[in-house]
């Protein structure tokens, strides 16, 4: 069964890539219509939402420190909006919350 | 597009792509311990995180070979996990030069990532493929390391760190619908209503159940949908950069 995995690896490497192209492919032209348009444009703030909450609170060790680096995060985003500081925060607001609840 | 240019894109983007490369790595090294658990080895670990980087499908990866599943399964599985990705680039799609070398479509395609993907569109204007490169070359890197030291190590990190990197990647997400959503208010709206959707979803039995692949599809499909028929952008400008 082991090297027979770099093969269902490769066909399922292959399986998500057409997902990726297929449309950067094949939609070439500029979408003309109005509503079309609009929809694609508000795909990413919908799609990324989406995937952030509820997920982010129970992406650390527990709910009250998923939440600490929710509202750290949103903040800093709020105020500065640089990636790698608002995931840092983040990070850190986690790590610091976790370790105080660990002394506790 | 000029050398000069083509550079400053490609080293904006790795260094947006840092933060990326290390949440990757967080993600990743629970799924390289997920890989050693299903007796994968670590060239097969590394190779799937260098073609697949992407984390649900990752998952639904060693799932399936561990289940040993038929090879039409896999691929099935795979579209309908990553059918999110469809969304993304034809959104993708409508941000590129007319002008820029087809060639390019195929490139951009392999570093569509969720997150890439996200700070590509938090960029103004027309897209530049070179700085979704550089974002790659840091992001991927991330993502292999993370598999193959998760397989190696397992559980050599103190899982305080693990979990603290466990947010990395939806610190970025807020940092990119955040600052959009200051400036426009149909963002705004449109982010808080599909947050509360969201939750509704993950605990509404009968809906809770799909993955949540699916789930992010109904909701981009009915809220972004919903919102264009609401709140037409008739200019030629994009909501990105009003």
């Amino acid at each position: 069964m082991n090297n027979l995995n770099f093969l269902y690896i490769a066909i399922m490497g292959l399986a998500i890539y057409l997902v990726r192209m297929l449309p950067l492919v094949l939609l070439r032209r500029e979408i003309k219509n109005v509503y079309l348009r609009s929809f694609l444009s508000y795909v990413p703030y919908v799609t990324l939402a989406a995937m952030t909450f509820p997920a982010i609170i129970t992406a650390t060790g527990n709910i009250i420190s998923g939440i600490v680096g929710l509202v750290c995060a949103a903040i800093i985003a709020y105020v500065d909006g640089n990636l790698f500081k608002v995931s840092v925060g983040a990070c850190l607001a986690v790590f610091v919350t976790e370790f105080i609840m660990g002394l506790l | 597009m000029n050398r000069k240019k083509r550079t400053t894109y490609f080293l904006k983007g790795m260094r947006d792509g840092l933060p990326i490369g290390m949440g990757y790595m967080a993600v990743a090294f629970t799924m390289g311990i997920a890989c050693r658990n299903a007796g994968m080895t670590v060239y097969q670990s590394g190779f799937m995180a260098f073609l697949l980087h992407a984390s649900a499908g990752e998952f639904a990866a060693i799932s399936l070979i561990v289940a040993q599943a038929g090879i039409l399964e896999m691929i099935f599985t795979q579209f309908v996990i990553n059918l999110r990705y469809i969304l993304m680039s034809c959104s993708l799609s409508q941000r590129l030069d007319a002008k820029m070398p087809f060639f390019h479509r195929f490139l951009l395609a392999f570093a569509l990532t969720d997150e890439i993907f996200g700070i590509s569109m938090s960029m103004p204007g027309k897209l530049e493929p070179f700085y979704n490169y550089g974002a790659l070359t840091v992001a991927v890197p991330g993502w292999v390391a993370g598999n193959v030291l998760g397989l190696l190590l397992g559980n050599i990190l103190p899982v305080q760190v693990v979990n603290a990197l466990g947010i990395a990647l939806y610190g970025m997400f807020l940092a990119v619908i955040i600052p959009a959503a200051k400036k426009n208010r149909v963002i705004l709206g449109l982010i808080i209503v599909t947050m509360l959707a969201s939750s509704l979803f993950a605990v509404l039995p009968g809906i809770r159940e799909l993955s949540s692949g699916i789930r992010i599809i109904i909701l981009t499909v009915l809220i972004a949908g919903a919102a264009a028929f609401l709140y037409p952008i008739k200019e030629e400008s994009e909501v990105s950069h009003e």
